[in-house]
């Protein structure tokens, strides 16, 4: 394998990293409040559709990402309400708005669009460009680095590099600002936080709605930049994949990055079976390099890459004592 | 708080939870510029509306009967099995090796040696899982959802580069063997009486209903049904009964896989006769739904299930007479779900208000 073709994988798995990285922060934060969140998935995809069928309708990207963050916001709070307000089963919760979201989008982009459920291919504004960071192009002539920086790291879209930076901010307030200690108080002891005066439902709320917005960064990221509109269930298990790389990265906002690069790496691979071929020597099946991230993370929920312990109250509501 | 008639727990909360979800299904229709009125008519006439209806509608709730059971099982143990899309596939396989085995002579046969391969399958899908549960404290939703993804890769390898026959372009398992052909029900002595038409459903209906029954009588007639529900109420109260904790979530997901994997013999045998890709279509994730909507129970179940058959032929209908998509289904289904399984405090707690108001008339009467 050539340094070219490298290049080329990393590009890729950089751009197909983003969403996993959005959505796993998203999970990050409800699930460090106590509630567990398996419906990213669905968040994204009502974000990507419509993000995609605003882009489109306006022409404006902008108004699209708004629109994504507003579509998956409305899931968190319902998600919210079921399992913070009724106190009922976060999980079934979770997978209930999955299959609401897959339908949905499909029902509302068909009768917006009608073309078989998707919306129309997007074109100029109504899409995020690849920013030229800069000095990319001076720099691009010096050996092995200045390729590096022009065709890895510069040329993706303004959102790759939010979700790069939401890293270290999302690091910093969970460990270094008063609302993160209380939140990561309110995942591992509800009542404590609760005996000090803080509303438990407000922060468990407050996470949701930051999973909101992160999920809706996400699917816009899907419909926008990543692919030029919406499609049919086009997250395709993403945020089961970001689920498992919050799993893998034990709840911490750095290691969530490695983590959905490694998984990202992985999606990069599977599009070219090619590549691993002449690398290994061995043809690798396809589905072989699809299933990776998910036999991962069952090793790892194994215990045999370090043991990954969940916030102790993730799953359960909390009951205030009268 | 009050509480609830036990009549009320029962029936009055799933029913008024499916009222939910029927009038935010008007509502979607409604919004996207359908008549639900126009849309019930369709289902109810396209499902319900002759035999040959019938025949697709009895044929859904068959694999649904075995999903919503394998969800039901677990569920008792507190176990929650997402896993049972990924279990019913590898029972698919199941049934594809041992039909593919042998020429069978008869089908009565080789119906009881797919029934034992699918379960078989089934079960060997949910082992790692629970295992992992059991001794590694490792989430079974979590392991489960992955184990459905590693499923559907392992079933897409396996069908492009080793089971397809040679020169065969779609990737599925070449054709069972006439021996293994389950009979329809319009092949049944008697009962093409009714169904005259070919439909899908086919003698499976019938081992889903004995399983129905099997499941209620190991529930709640054995002690190890005794020690199931027990473990899923309280774990330390069980633990310090004796009951063994790792022997406990070991056999309730065996057993709730082997159902899962069970449903292929209607799908893969009965139906399609040859293994394809994605054979479960989503039915082990309307488990989930068929059982919340059944409380738990197997006779709930097989009721639950009929609702979803009607349901998925129902929608099926919508999608090729209406301009409705026929993913209208799958936001029932995630309604249901929503309602009967994550909102039901509020339900519960709408309804308590309502009798408590009741309660107070009729005290004031007095």
């Amino acid at each position: 394998m050539d340094y070219n073709t490298l290049l080329q994988i990393l590009d890729s798995t950089l751009r197909l990293s983003t969403p996993l990285l959005l959505a796993c922060l998203a999970g990050l934060f409800s699930e460090r409040s106590g509630i567990f969140d398996i419906g990213l998935e669905g968040k994204m995809l009502a974000a990507a559709m419509a993000s995609g069928a605003v882009a489109f309708l306006t022409g404006s990207v902008w108004l699209g990402l708004f629109a994504g963050i507003g579509a998956s916001l409305i899931f968190a709070a319902i998600h919210g309400l079921a399992s913070i307000t009724f106190r009922g089963n976060q999980l079934i919760s979770g997978v209930a708005l999955n299959f609401l979201a897959s339908g949905i989008t499909v029902l509302i982009a068909q009768a917006l669009f009608r073309q078989g459920g998707r919306t129309p291919p997007l074109t100029g504004d109504a899409r995020f460009h690849p920013v030229t960071l800069p000095l990319a192009e001076t720099l691009r002539d010096v050996p092995i680095l200045g390729p590096l920086y022009y065709e890895v790291i510069s040329g993706h879209s303004l959102l790759v590099y939010t979700a790069l930076l939401a890293v270290p901010l999302s690091w910093w307030v969970l460990n270094r600002t008063r609302f993160g200690l209380r939140l990561r108080a309110v995942g591992e002891n509800p009542a404590a936080v609760d005996t000090a005066g803080v509303s438990v439902v407000g922060l468990r709320f407050a996470a949701v709605a930051i999973t909101g917005v992160l999920c809706g960064l996400a699917g816009a990221y899907m419909a926008t930049a990543l692919q030029a509109g919406f499609g049919k269930d086009m997250t395709a298990g993403r945020g089961y994949i970001a689920l498992a790389a919050l799993i893998f990265a034990k709840w911490r906002p750095v290691a969530a990055l490695w983590a959905c690069l490694l998984f990202g790496f992985f999606q990069a691979l599977a599009l070219r079976p090619d590549v691993v071929q002449a690398v290994v020597q061995v043809k690798v099946p396809v589905p072989f390099l699809d299933a990776l991230p998910y036999v991962l993370t069952v090793i790892v929920l194994a215990g045999f890459i370090g043991k990954a312990i969940p916030p102790r109250a993730g799953g359960e509501p909390y009951v205030k004592e009268r | 708080m009050d509480r609830l008639p036990r009549w009320a727990d029962v029936a009055l909360v799933p029913l008024v939870s499916l009222l939910m979800a029927a009038i935010i299904s008007a509502l979607v229709l409604l919004s996207i510029g359908q008549s639900p009125v126009e849309a019930i008519n369709v289902m109810v006439d396209g499902a319900l509306g002759s035999a040959y209806g019938w025949g697709y509608t009895l044929y859904y709730t068959t694999s649904f009967i075995f999903t919503g059971l394998a969800v039901t099982m677990a569920f008792h143990a507190g176990l929650f099995n997402i896993g049972g899309e990924g279990q019913a596939q590898l029972g698919g396989l199941g049934v594809a090796l041992v039909c593919l085995a042998l020429p069978w002579p008869h089908w009565t046969v080789a119906l009881v040696a797919a029934t034992l391969g699918a379960a078989l399958f089934g079960a060997a899908w949910a082992a790692i899982p629970a295992y992992l549960q059991a001794k590694r404290g490792s989430h079974i939703v979590i392991t489960t959802i992955m184990f459905n993804y590693i499923a559907s890769a392992l079933l897409v390898y396996l069908l492009v580069d080793v089971l397809r026959p040679a020169g065969q372009m779609d990737p599925a398992s070449a054709r069972f063997p006439a021996g293994a052909n389950l009979p329809s029900l319009n092949e049944i002595p008697g009962l093409n009486l009714i169904f005259t038409k070919g439909v899908p459903a086919n003698v499976t209906l019938f081992i889903a209903l004995a399983m129905a029954v099997v499941v209620w009588a190991i529930l709640w007639q054995t002690r190890l049904g005794y020690q199931i529900r027990a473990f899923g109420k309280s774990e330390p109260a069980a633990r310090y009964a004796g009951i063994n904790p790792v022997f406990i979530i070991m056999v309730t997901m065996l057993m709730s896989g082997a159902l899962a994997g069970m449903m292929s013999i209607n799908n893969v045998m009965g139906e399609a006769e040859r293994l394809l890709q994605n054979s479960s279509e989503g039915a082990g994730f309307i488990g989930i739904a068929v059982a919340l909507m059944g409380r738990n129970h197997p006779f709930g179940v097989v009721l639950a299930a009929l609702l979803f058959g009607f349901l998925y032929q129902g929608g099926a209908e919508l999608g090729l007479w209406t301009s409705i998509p026929i993913e209208m289904r799958i936001v029932v289904q995630g309604l249901v779900i929503l309602f009967t399984g994550a909102l039901d405090m509020m339900v519960r707690m709408l309804l308590t208000r309502i009798f408590g108001l009741f309660r107070s008339q009729k005290l004031g009467a007095a």
